[in-house]
């Protein structure tokens, strides 16, 4: 009976423990989400506002005047696009390495462990990288330095995408294919990208959705223009940075520009990584 | 004749296939050095990343030695860099980051894999993922315009009131509500890091074989005991290093922080003040920075957080490639 009553009274009390701690994790859920919901509904909210044509004809204005973020789109994808062509090769061709000539490579660990150093490492720090090496050596800044400064958070991002996805490929088809006497960098090309090439692209996406909002390593490689400006030689507007210093300024049209700006990026940054996700699950269907 | 012919054109096809088999041990040589080559030059950028910081901070580092990591003063005019303000700010916002994003992200983690319903349950987590992609300068732009007024009229107040005779925590939460500060950047850090430790440790949530899970529930146990007993035990090591992960992210972060800290170089108790990080610093100044040795003291900063997330971030990786190899095991 008394046993029974100690029993009774362990079980309540282990019962209103687990009923506390899982409304606290409940709590913690509400709390995380409905954060992170009211970030995007007032992004939106203060994004739509100023959300109209102008934005992608018009230069960036001067205080006080109308204007758009027209250079500052530009100037994103020109930088964008330019680092994507120096770190995919570069980075895909590193995964290879890893995945395919140097599997039991004594070296590769050390890369892989590196390169996750990379993929994590402080923007800020890269771009300080690119202002000692390329910046102060031409003597000026350069659209070209900020998309060398982007390549460089590219790279890291490429590498361990196309080497995961190139580990994945089943050793089988290359057995297959070696047992035709094709050549190793043939079975790569033919057997390993064909295999895995949606994963490759998907990880492509991801290090583009990543430095579409890089702000931080663009600050003193690109710099800033207010003009319309597609030559490389010469500071390069961005969208990240256009933002940066607008939101800082006191003047209404600028504030009204950046919310607008920062919906854009994030819209295009969601819209990458929706992609991303819908090409690999679709490569796993297939898989 | 025709047998001439047929072993000319056999000939020719030895020689053929003997060339071909040439050309394509050569391709491959190629080929493999091309990726050895790409391969070595993440290692090169690693390494020159590390050289030009050392470089560029010599003239700092040797025209103030030790002095520029233990004095605070920072005044370009003067030419004296100490960079403790900028350390010290970049520690207690990460830490003050860390100590609710860690329990708020392992309760949200939770939720999605014990509790959450199974039709939500996928929604949820690719929204989290998703979210961990958006970029800082957003939360930097909330931060300011819309979260640092609402903590200045509304949360600050309230906290400087109800602890002004406590003692410790008066000095902790002192002065006038400046809305930007140390607390709000630890807050902005907060919501930023947070779909990481969501995202990672409910990876790591689910490396727990269902057997196991499953035992403990068949001898009786609530859903906290499996959790605290089972779950957190089995994935402890995955944890700690997806939070390193995320402290990583915190301590190297730039512009969200830009946004909120105030640039202030000085430390002051509370942490309702304005201060810096080290990114902000940088941030903020060097764009600016006029003279060899204010130049020479930024990059030094920015030596000081490579160091820092270096080793933060080389602990997190070793755990969970520890955490990796128990599970291939």
């Amino acid at each position: 009976m008394a046993t029974d009553v100690r029993n009774m009274r362990l079980y309540r009390r282990r019962s209103v423990r687990n009923r506390v701690y899982m409304g606290l994790s409940i709590a913690a859920a509400g709390i995380g989400l409905g954060w992170l919901a009211i970030i995007l509904g007032t992004l939106v909210v203060k994004g739509v506002v100023g959300l109209n044509l102008a934005v992608f004809t018009e230069m960036t204005p001067p205080p006080q005047a109308a204007g758009g973020l027209a250079n500052a789109i530009v100037g994103s994808l020109i930088m964008t696009g330019l680092a994507v062509l120096i770190g995919t090769p570069i980075g895909t061709l590193a995964g290879t390495y890893m995945a395919e000539y140097g599997r039991y490579d004594k070296l590769t660990p050390v890369i892989r462990f590196i390169n996750d150093i990379l993929l994590s490492a402080p923007s800020i720090v890269i771009g300080l990288f690119i202002y000692e090496v390329l910046v102060t050596r031409m003597g000026h800044f350069s659209g070209l330095a900020g998309a060398v400064a982007l390549a460089v958070i590219v790279l890291p991002v490429v590498v361990r995408t196309t080497e995961d996805m190139l580990l994945l490929v089943p050793n089988t088809l290359r057995e297959a294919a070696a047992a035709l006497g094709t050549p190793t960098w043939h079975i790569v090309a033919k057997v390993g990208y064909r295999a895995a090439r949606a994963g490759i692209i998907t990880g492509v996406l991801l290090a583009v959705a990543r430095v579409t909002g890089e702000t931080a390593p663009l600050l003193f490689t690109a710099l800033n223009n207010q003009f319309w400006s597609t030559n490389l030689n010469a500071p390069m507007p961005s969208l990240p940075v256009v933002i940066f210093q607008f939101a800082l300024s006191p003047y209404e049209n600028w504030r009204e520009l950046a919310w607008t700006g920062a919906l854009l990026i994030t819209l295009a940054v969601l819209s990458l990584s929706v992609l991303a996700r819908v090409l690999s699950s679709k490569s796993g269907g297939e898989r | 004749m025709a047998e001439l012919s047929v072993e000319t054109s056999f000939a020719s096809e030895v020689v053929d296939r003997s060339r071909a088999l040439k050309r394509f041990a050569f391709t491959d040589a190629f080929f493999r050095s091309l990726t050895r080559i790409c391969a070595i030059s993440v290692l090169v950028i690693l390494g020159a990343i590390m050289f030009s910081l050392v470089e560029g901070s010599w003239l700092a580092l040797s025209t103030f030695k030790l002095d520029f990591v233990t004095t605070e003063a920072w005044n370009p005019v003067t030419v004296k860099f100490g960079a403790i303000s900028p350390i010290y700010g970049t520690v207690v916002t990460s830490f003050l980051a860390m100590l609710i994003a860690v329990p708020l992200g392992l309760g949200i983690a939770i939720f999605l894999t014990e509790l959450c319903p199974p039709l939500l349950r996928r929604p949820l987590g690719i929204a989290i993922e998703l979210l961990a992609g958006i970029p800082s300068i957003i939360y930097g732009i909330w931060g300011l315009f819309i979260f640092a007024p609402f903590l200045q009229s509304h949360v600050q107040p309230f906290l400087i009131e109800s602890f002004a005779n406590v003692p410790v925590l008066n000095s902790v939460f002192a002065g006038p509500p400046y809305g930007i500060g140390i607390l709000t950047a630890s807050l902005i850090l907060v919501i930023m890091i947070l779909p990481f430790i969501v995202a990672i440790t409910r990876d790591v949530f689910e490396t727990v074989p269902t057997v196991l899970r499953e035992s403990a529930y068949g001898l009786g146990c609530t859903t906290w005991e499996v959790t605290r007993n089972v779950v957190l035990p089995f994935t402890r090591v995955g944890v700690i290093g997806g939070c390193m992960l995320a402290l990583g992210r915190a301590l190297g972060e730039t512009m969200a922080i830009t946004f909120v800290i105030g640039n202030a170089h000085r430390i002051s108790e509370s942490i309702l003040a304005p201060g810096t990080t080290i990114s902000a610093t940088i941030a903020n100044e060097f764009a600016e920075a006029v003279g060899d040795v204010y130049f020479s003291a930024l990059i030094a900063l920015g030596l000081i957080l490579f160091f820092i997330t270096f080793i933060v971030l080389a602990i997190a990786r070793y755990m969970l490639l520890r955490l990796e190899r128990q599970a291939g095991n």
